[in-house]
């Protein structure tokens, strides 16, 4: 195969990870809302920790990301 | 990125979305065999400094007991990082507002400022981002040893676990402290690059389908330009949030 095809390739095949992000982001969002309609005077008490999570589950889906360019860019 | 082609434009015609994080020799300056230029990076790092600078300093110069507009703007983000720290590091913690209220003005400014056309979003380069993680992870990692000699070490060692575990969670625990510079670095950096790069990409899109069919994509535009100032703002808290829980764990060590 040519080497600049495959590092295309690559480079998309490591973006998927970003459909782990879209999941975590999603089950953070959607616990809340779910915790919050339940429990309402609770819930901005417990918004630091949300924000908190959807970063943490954002980055992890981005390092698949910096992958991708990394890969574009650097090789 | 060593990519950015010199017209900035890639060879399908469309602008190179990678051609804004081009960095530019404004003043070019070597010491000793080493780059110093002053480049249009350091211009906005500079310019940064100076507008978070003259607005907190012109917004608490009059210092009314009843605040006025810019007065109350200034206070809202003291108290806001001054509950971060009380929340999660505690009284303890206030001896080091000065360093994360810093921390935060500045990623928040260098953020913002990248919104603005034409500018130049300063962390969106990781050596940049990787210096501001390298200062926190350093400094903590220094305050625990002080605060706590060499007992910190014992923050490696989590407690109530069988003592057949211990070896390999030791280096697991180890691992995870030593990769919290990355993951700090990284999540800022490819935060704000790849939501510049969508907005290039997107940007492109209106131009290229003209005034007939570019209305549709610019639709999409104005919710993603307002959702980048949200990450803009997101990304400086979390840094800074983050920043607060690794002291907590130096100051506190408690698992």
């Amino acid at each position: 195969m040519d080497p600049a095809a495959a590092k295309l390739i690559g480079a998309g095949l490591a973006s998927i990870a970003l459909v782990g992000a879209g999941i975590g982001i999603g089950t953070i969002f959607g616990n809340y809302l779910s915790g919050a309609l339940r429990n309402p005077s609770a819930a901005p008490g417990q918004f630091a920790n949300l924000l908190l999570g959807f970063a943490l589950a954002e980055a992890t889906g981005l390092f698949g990301l910096v992958v991708a360019l990394i890969i574009l860019f650097v090789f | 990125m060593a990519s950015a082609a010199g017209d900035g434009h890639g060879g399908s015609g469309l602008p190179d979305p990678m051609h804004q994080f081009e960095i530019k020799r404004l003043v070019p300056l070597e010491i000793f065999d080493i780059d110093a230029s002053f480049t249009n990076a350091s211009l906005f790092m500079v310019l940064v400094v100076v507008i978070v600078g003259l607005f907190l300093f012109l917004s608490v110069k009059s210092r009314s007991l009843v605040p006025g507009r810019m007065q109350s703007v200034a206070e809202i983000m003291y108290e806001f990082v001054a509950n971060m720290i009380r929340d999660n590091v505690g009284t303890a913690g206030m001896k080091f507002f000065p360093f994360v209220f810093t921390l935060f003005m500045f990623v928040l400014g260098c953020n913002m400022i990248g919104m603005v056309p034409y500018s130049f979003t300063v962390t969106s380069h990781i050596i940049v981002t990787f210096a501001l993680a390298a200062v926190v992870f350093i400094g903590v990692t220094i305050i625990g040893f002080v605060k706590h000699g060499i007992g910190f070490v014992k923050f490696f060692v989590p407690s109530g676990v069988p003592a057949p575990l211990l070896p390999l969670l030791v280096v697991i625990e180890i691992i995870s402290y030593l990769t919290r510079p990355i993951s700090l670095s990284v999540r800022l950096f490819a935060n704000m690059m790849a939501g510049h790069t969508m907005l290039k990409v997107f940007g492109a899109f209106v131009v290229a389908l003209g005034a007939l069919g570019g209305w549709a994509p610019l639709l999409f535009m104005i919710p993603f330009t307002g959702l980048e100032f949200l990450v803009a703002f997101l990304q400086a808290y979390v840094f800074a949030i983050l920043t607060c829980i690794y002291l907590n764990d130096a100051l506190h060590m408690h698992h």
